[in-house]
């Protein structure tokens, strides 16, 4: 645990600062929502009227006059690309960053197993990412609150679980790269986050591309159908957690063999 | 069984070389030098041995355990000084000690503590606040607070003022004294001619020579510089003669007495006979026939 301690300690500025972000930026939409629930009738047409660019955000499938189609588009944009940026770069750095502030002697000199190592920084990554999801529900359901809306349970929870399992998707495929990099973790992970990102808007503008969907996790974290549906896409769920997978045994096998310089 | 045995060590990166069939054997108890100019091979035979980089071919041992496989048993039992310590910024000295120490499961703070006192470190100070040499401070601390028996040392004194020198190769004598063995990997011939008993001189990745330090020196040349005249040119074992009209410089690796017979019927006025530098001694090593083991 002397790892996980060193890591989280090291890490929680950066963990206060993108959750309280964040969270922050995700109560100020909620807070909006009361005055633009009441400028519905002219907004809304306006909203359902930018063809693709509606697509795009789920817009043409959900009210946005209704508290939760309201959170679906935001908490997507906010908790989606701001989660997704946080774990993508705690993935990124996770291995790589030892070697490029030249730490990583100091470290692997000690009889720690590289294999131990890896575990420790993943699962201190994980704390990381649940702790800044826990505080991020707490925050909105405490706003949602705070405007007198009827909280919808079911599909919110089922909203944030889809959100942390995208996290935890991106930063296993991201610690897998991070063990390749000697550096560069934070650009590689920042662009394959925004890549997937993008993916997902195009895969909504066109169902030409739905496999994209089982690509990206933002295909999972799609407001407008777990609203619809008021459960997750199992499948694309799965084949998330493949990556996610497939992503942190890669670095295990490259971080426990490679010439750390 | 010795410290430490490698055989035929050869690391390659890609093309590029980094050691090639390193052979030497370090016995316990004893201080061994490893020296070489930068770039010879010295920090990748180290990382070698410490695991960080997996050999190209070639074994080693280290206190009986096999590299790769026993490391993280190795490690258990060595001290560690790098050539250049880095630290995450932002921790104090403390908290690195104590990290050092929680990685390795060892209530360490009684000998940290006693060697911060020694080596006049300040285990408050923020270590992105400190210079070269107190940064190095602390990375002896860490190398030495769990009494490791084996003690490598990459070029130690780096940064270390003269006074910290001197009270660092005392910690060192005291430690050899109980037992601890000392691999110390210089560039400085007299750092370890001073407190080795045997050593090692690799070049371009090859170890040239290796055995005693008095041995290494004895057949090691100097460097005699004069100002005045002498007939020099006339004595064997002179290379590298550079005569002017204030004088004569030159490498001498013939006897004492007929140097001192030449120059004493010579005319001079200055005469200064110092350790040639390392470049020197493998210059010395080659024109003598090459690799000495």
């Amino acid at each position: 645990m002397t790892i996980v301690r060193h890591e989280l300690r090291r890490g929680r500025a950066a963990l206060a600062v993108w959750t309280l972000s964040i969270g922050g930026l995700l109560a100020v939409c909620v807070f909006l929502f009361p005055e633009i629930k009441g400028e519905m009738d002219a907004v809304g047409n306006v909203f359902a009227s930018m063809g693709s660019f509606t697509a795009a955000f789920g817009m043409d499938r959900l009210d946005f006059g209704a508290f939760l189609g309201f959170y679906a588009v935001e908490c997507g944009n906010v908790l989606g690309l701001g989660g997704a940026l946080f774990a993508a770069l705690l993935g990124g750095n996770a291995l790589s960053k030892e070697e490029r502030d030249g730490t990583a002697e100091f470290l692997l000199t000690h009889p720690v197993s590289r294999a131990r190592v890896a575990t420790e920084k993943l699962a201190a990554v994980l704390a990381q990412i649940a702790a800044m999801s826990l505080v991020i529900l707490g925050l909105a359901l405490l706003s949602a609150w705070a405007i007198g809306e009827e909280i919808p349970w079911r599909v919110l929870l089922l909203m944030h679980l889809a959100y942390f399992l995208l996290q935890v998707e991106l930063a296993g495929i991201c610690f897998g790269i991070s063990a390749f990099l000697r550096r560069g973790g934070t650009g590689t992970g920042l662009g394959l986050a925004a890549l997937l990102y993008v993916l997902n808007l195009i895969a909504n503008m066109t169902g030409q591309v739905e496999f994209l969907k089982y690509i990206t996790p933002f295909g999972y974290c799609e407001g407008a159908d777990i609203v619809a549906n008021g459960v997750l896409n199992a499948g694309r769920v799965a084949m998330g957690m493949v990556f996610a997978v497939v992503g942190v045994a890669a670095a295990y096998v490259r971080y426990c063999g490679k010439d750390i310089r | 069984m010795y410290a430490i045995e490698t055989r035929d060590l050869t690391k390659f990166y890609g093309k590029a070389r980094g050691i090639r069939q390193v052979s030497l054997t370090v016995e316990r108890g004893e201080c061994f030098g490893f020296i070489g100019p930068n770039g010879a091979g010295k920090s990748t035979t180290i990382r070698t041995l410490l695991g960080l980089i997996r050999p190209s071919g070639g074994t080693a041992e280290v206190l009986g355990l096999e590299i790769g496989r026993d490391r993280e048993k190795i490690l258990a039992r060595v001290g560690y000084l790098p050539s250049e310590a880095v630290f995450w910024p932002g921790m104090r000295v403390r908290e690195v000690l104590e990290l050092s120490a929680g990685l390795r499961r060892r209530d360490c703070r009684k000998e940290a503590d006693r060697l911060c006192e020694r080596l006049r470190l300040d285990p408050s100070r923020r270590v992105d606040q400190l210079s070269f040499g107190s940064r190095k401070k602390a990375a002896i601390v860490c190398a030495l607070q769990h009494e490791p028996e084996l003690l490598i040392l990459d070029e130690p004194t780096g940064g270390l003022d003269p006074l910290m020198q001197r009270e660092f190769f005392a910690i060192l004598r005291e430690r050899n004294r109980d037992g601890a063995t000392v691999f110390l990997s210089s560039h400085i011939l007299s750092e370890v001619q001073h407190h080795c008993s045997r050593a090692a001189i690799l070049r371009e990745g090859r170890v040239i020579a290796c055995g005693s330090v008095e041995d290494l020196a004895r057949t090691s040349a100097r460097r005699v510089s004069f100002r005045g005249r002498a007939g020099v040119e006339a004595l064997g074992g002179v290379r590298d003669l550079r005569v002017s009209e204030e004088g004569a410089d030159f490498l001498y690796s013939g006897g004492v007495r007929e140097l001192l017979a030449v120059l004493a019927a010579g005319d001079i006025r200055d005469l200064s006979i110092s350790e040639p530098d390392l470049e020197e001694i493998f210059l010395h090593y080659y024109q003598e026939g090459g690799e000495r083991t």
